[in-house]
């Protein structure tokens, strides 16, 4: 049976990792050539690097430096953060991505998941969705939570899958750097509307939460950023804390 | 000297990283001579199955590497085009592996593409030295090889299929070694002991 997967998230800014809360008052928290080294050497499943540099300088060294993560680590990984063409899917594949994650240029552009995935096949797109609850509905939102869209979660990541994304990454952007959990009722309903599988990012405070999403949510994945750069919960210990609640991970 | 076959083929990148990683010096040559006399061969191939196999026809590769004496490790779709037959566009195979690769068939619950991290058992090759029965590899495909007497890895996902092939000097594998952290590593080191 395939495992459920742990994967750290790395955000990258210029190079250096960076994790904020809640999208804001970013902190550093180290290189990210030897922090991803670090992590899959401690049993991460897969890692994401997300590049939050606002500058065209800044993209330029994101693209040497997934050259160097490629170099350097034997697990799968993801690439996501201002990918808005095929052109920019394909050097990222080139310097030896696994995946794109791709985010608001999928919404404001939803060929363009069609796309890539015909080009470059579904493995390799992923769908990023941060969604916030606004009256009991979850919307889709752009530009890391500032800007909201009209667009239903559940509807909008089957959108995503009928045009060949091969995974759906939802963050709720409610939840992400508070440490107090997913929503496990909101990953439950996606699960069940999708036949690809669902990443849970945000939220994460104990390992009891992502028990939560890996069982009663039923996601495929968890991503999480903060509780392994602090040093929260070491991945080998949340790995063997998940066996024992029989949930099938790769020890 | 270990060749990486080139046939324009996407994403080869990670082949190389991982034998520069455990400091092997590869070469990615579609050259017949480079490859007939290279110590070890390795096929990779990512993407569609007839789309691959056109490229190696039209290059004359298909009849290159059924002449290869080495040791041979095709990986993913490399593997899938040394079977007999894919049903992924129609692709009639090098028929090196006797066995055909189908399609997953949908059921409820099971996840196609067939992705992520899946255990390796039924272990019979030494490709697998110093591999534990049960230990987990990287999986991405849709299509998989039908099991049969040269299957020396199983896995399970809704039916059990080859996860590993050997016949002779050639072997398969259907998951990613140089995406599998450790125990990849040791496969492919291995196959180069070969």
């Amino acid at each position: 049976m395939v495992a459920k997967r742990i994967i750290p998230c790395l955000d990258v800014k210029d190079g250096v990792t960076v994790k904020g809360v809640n999208f804001e008052g970013l902190k550093e928290v180290g290189d990210a050539v030897t922090l991803g080294a670090r992590y899959a050497s401690e049993g991460a499943d897969e890692l994401v690097y997300l590049d939050i540099s606002a500058t065209r300088e800044g993209r330029r060294t994101f693209i040497g430096l997934v050259e160097k993560i490629a170099g350097c680590i034997d697990i799968p990984f993801t690439v996501g953060g201002g990918i808005s063409d095929v052109e920019t899917a394909a050097r990222l594949l080139d310097a030896g991505a696994d995946k794109i994650s791709i985010n608001s240029a999928a919404v404001r552009t939803p060929q363009l998941i069609t796309e890539i995935a015909s080009r470059y096949g579904s493995q390799f797109v992923v769908v990023a969705i941060d969604a916030k609850c606004i009256d009991g509905i979850w919307r889709a939102t752009t530009h890391g939570g500032s800007i909201l869209t009209d667009l239903e979660l559940c509807s909008w990541a089957h959108e995503a899958q009928e045009r060949g994304a091969g995974e759906i990454l939802f963050t709720s952007m409610d939840h992400d750097g508070t440490f107090n959990g997913y929503p496990c009722e909101v990953y439950a309903r996606l699960a069940e509307r999708l036949s690809i599988p669902v990443i849970a990012s945000g939220g994460a405070g104990s390992v009891e939460d992502i028990a939560d999403v890996l069982t009663k949510g039923g996601a495929d994945a968890a991503l999480a950023a903060s509780i392994f750069h602090y040093g929260m919960v070491s991945i080998p210990v949340l790995k063997r804390e998940l066996a024992k609640r029989k949930i099938n991970v790769r020890i | 000297m270990i060749v990486v076959i080139d046939y324009r083929t996407g994403n080869i990148r990670s082949v190389m990283n991982a034998l520069r990683r455990l400091g092997c010096d590869a070469e990615l040559t579609s050259d017949p001579v480079r490859i007939l006399s290279a110590d070890h061969v390795i096929l990779p191939g990512v993407g569609d199955c007839s789309e691959a196999m056109r490229n190696l026809r039209e290059s004359g590769l298909s009849d290159v590497i059924r002449k290869i004496s080495s040791p041979v490790l095709g990986i993913c779709v490399g593997m899938q085009l040394m079977c007999r037959r894919s049903e992924e566009g129609g692709t009639e195979g090098l028929g090196i592996f006797p066995t055909d690769v189908v399609r997953f068939v949908p059921e409820p619950g099971l996840k196609i593409p067939h992705m992520g991290w899946n255990s390796i058992s039924n272990l019979k090759s030494e490709l697998f030295n110093g591999v534990d029965e049960g230990s987990y590899v990287y999986y991405v495909h849709s299509y998989y090889p039908v099991m049969c007497d040269c299957a020396i890895a199983t896995s399970i996902h809704g039916t059990e299929f080859c996860g590993a092939l050997k016949w002779n000097n050639f072997y398969g594998c259907q998951f990613h070694p140089e995406k599998s952290s450790s125990v990849g590593t040791t496969i492919i080191e291995n196959f180069l002991k070969l």
